[in-house]
Parts: C-alpha cells; structure tokens; sequence
C-alpha cells in the first residue's frame, strides 16, 4: 500500500489549478479523492453515466468560464475516444486522471485488452499521456499536466499505475 | 398522430428575441436549423460528439447559473445520449432547458427511422429522470406555452417537438472548431477570454 495520501495532494492540486467541476465515472482507485470533491464547496462533483459525457461537460464548462477535470478508471477511456475528436478540433483544456487497470499485477482478463490499449487510444486521438508510477509522483505530475492543459488548450491525461492502487483482487477491491 | 410542425418555425420561435440566451446545438440538422434563424456568437454548434450535447449544456448551466442555457438537438442525438437525462437529471440545473426536434429520422444519413418512430419517448425518459417539466408537443397550439417553459421555467426543462421529416436547404455554421469555441467565449466573457 501507499505510505502518502496522494489523493489528498491531487485534491490540493485541483484547487490551486482552480478547478470548478469534477466529473467521474466512479473507481476504487479514486474513491477518497470522489470523496474530497465532494466535500468540497468550491467544487461541484458530477456522477456520469459514462466518461463520454465527461468531455462534454468540462467542454461546456470551459465554455462558461470554469475548469473541469475528469476521473475515470482505464476502460472509461475507451467510451470516450469519439467524444475526444471535439476536444481536439475545438483545442479545449481537457484535464483526464485516469486510474490503470489490466496492467500491474491485474487479476481480472477482462481488464487487460482496454488497459493495455489505453496509452495508444489516448494517443491516437491527439491526448498528451504522462504516467505517475509511484504515489509521490501522481500529484507533481497531475500538476505539470494541469498547466500543460489550461494554459496550452492541451487534451492531457494522467495515467496512475496500477502499482499506486495496489488492488490484487475481487475480495480486496469489494472490501474497499 | 402525424406531426406537422415545421422544425425550422419551432427553432425560429424558439430562438425568437434570444437577449442572453446561451445554445449549444446537437449535430447535424438542429444546427443547421439554429443557423437558420440567425447565426450568433453565443450558440455552439456541434459538428460531431454525437451524444454529448445536452450534458455539454449541463456544463455550460453550471458554469454559468445566472444565465439561461438552452440545447438544441435532434432525436437520433438525443438516443445515443439518453444517459445524459441521468446526469442532468441528478445535478437539477435550474437554468438548463433541452429542446428535442423530433422527426423520427436520422436525418444526415438518409432518413432512416429512429427510435422514436417505434413510440420511444424521451420526454418521459427525461420525467423518470428527474426533470420538473418534461413534455412532448405535436400542435402549434402547444407551441408558445413551450417556448416560454423552455426559455423561463425552472429547470430542468425538455421538450419534444414532433416535426415533419423534411429535407431543408442546408444553412451551415462555421466549421472551425476552434473559432466556434473562442468566438462563444469572447461574446461571453470579453476580449479577457483570450488570454484566460
């Protein structure tokens, strides 16, 4: 397990970033942070019904004046890639945090085809990838790609290893 | 029933003495018909993201909760995001209304049938899901009273025109989506926007 609570520190980097709106499909790996955004008055969190909608709300969002970021798990991202064609043409910041599956040590086969699939389909639709492997490394690195994104008009995603969630099976994650 | 409402007039009136009005326009011929009866600044055509305009709305509403967002689209758009009368359905923007222009076909693509065709019925998907005023309108007679729901009441609001399928001359937007995205904020924001 992770020795530092890095969902707390990415909570602190949304709010430095300014971040208004925080959209999720939700995840284990991301449940506390689910959980600060919540709690937190300055941001209003918006459960989706699928990740896509999530491209469109931090679309609109932008739109309005206020920045979104969206939290999903590796196969959410497969649900996505048409809706990140907008994204692109448009050039709107799009801030993605993305917890991996079917990498590190998956216990489910099912995971495995879009999780290896993620850094290429991201890619493919013109989305910046940068990686946090360690629990230290997600905040610095969701901090860098939150400038990358607001201040360049970049479609950005942060993909945290499978190693930093640490889930090793269907028992551990139902406990969670 | 068969519908007789003609899509162009029910967009027109909807579209009537707009003042601060905020559109986001779903893809194809809702957006050709906002265009229609005035291009603007402060509408956002889609030319894809097909399923993602209402929800594209939801966060325009949030974004902005002092002004009155309304999203224009089509019924084969609307279907393939039903799942966004959810999320919409969930947050309870006050300021959010979503008009649906209903004419049983997919338009861009040769006029096939939709799923409306067969009876489904998005103003009662979108009661089920929380939506306060949620209606479906086949009359000129029931246009007006949308109209003012649509741009006036609580949210949020949806309502289902049932309109003839007709091919219209095609009155097209501008294309470049980045141009579309900095001329919505600049009209929104001010010349601030460009360097936000």
């Amino acid at each position: 397990m992770t020795s530092i609570d890095w969902p707390l520190r990415v909570h602190g980097v949304l709010k430095d970033s300014r971040v208004g709106v925080v959209g999720y499909v939700p995840d284990a790996g991301h449940k506390r942070l689910i959980e600060l955004c919540h709690q937190d008055r300055a941001m209003r969190a918006v459960v989706l019904t699928t990740e896509e909608e999530g491209v469109g709300l931090a679309a609109g969002a932008w739109l309005g004046g206020v920045r979104s970021a969206l939290l999903m798990q590796s196969s959410g991202v497969g649900n996505c890639i048409n809706v990140l064609g907008m994204a692109r043409e448009c050039r709107f910041p799009l801030l993605m945090l993305v917890t991996m599956r079917g990498e590190f040590g998956e216990f489910n086969p099912w995971q495995v085809p879009m999780g290896q699939a993620t850094p290429a389909a991201l890619e493919a639709m013109g989305v910046v990838v940068h990686r946090a492997e360690t629990a230290e490394e997600v905040a610095p690195v969701l901090d860098a790609a939150s400038r990358l994104a607001f201040d360049s008009y970049a479609a950005v995603a942060v993909l945290i290893s499978q190693r930093v969630i640490g889930i090793k099976s269907f028992q551990e994650q139902a406990g969670r | 029933m068969k519908a007789v409402l003609r899509r162009r007039e029910v967009v027109r009136e909807l579209l009537e003495e707009r003042g601060e009005l905020l559109v986001v326009a779903g893809l194809g011929s809702a957006a050709w018909d906002c265009t229609a009866a005035g291009d603007s600044d402060l509408t956002f055509p889609l030319w894809g993201a097909m399923g993602v305009a209402s929800v594209t709305g939801l966060g325009l509403a949030l974004a902005q909760p002092g002004r009155r967002v309304l999203v224009i689209t089509g019924d084969g758009e609307m279907l393939m995001g039903l799942g966004n009368l959810a999320t919409i359905g969930v947050q309870k923007p006050r300021n959010l209304a979503v008009a649906v222009i209903d004419n049983e076909r997919y338009g861009e693509t040769g006029m096939q049938s939709t799923h409306t065709a067969q009876g489904v019925d998005l103003a009662a998907v979108a009661k089920a899901c929380g939506f306060g005023d949620a209606r479906v309108v086949w009359r000129k007679s029931g246009l007006k009273a949308a109209v003012r729901a649509l741009r006036a009441s609580p949210g949020p609001v949806l309502v289902q025109f049932k309109v003839v399928a007709e091919k219209l001359p095609l009155v097209l937007p501008p294309r470049d989506g980045s141009l579309l995205r900095s001329r919505f904020r600049r009209a929104l924001h001010g010349s601030d926007a460009d360097s936000e």
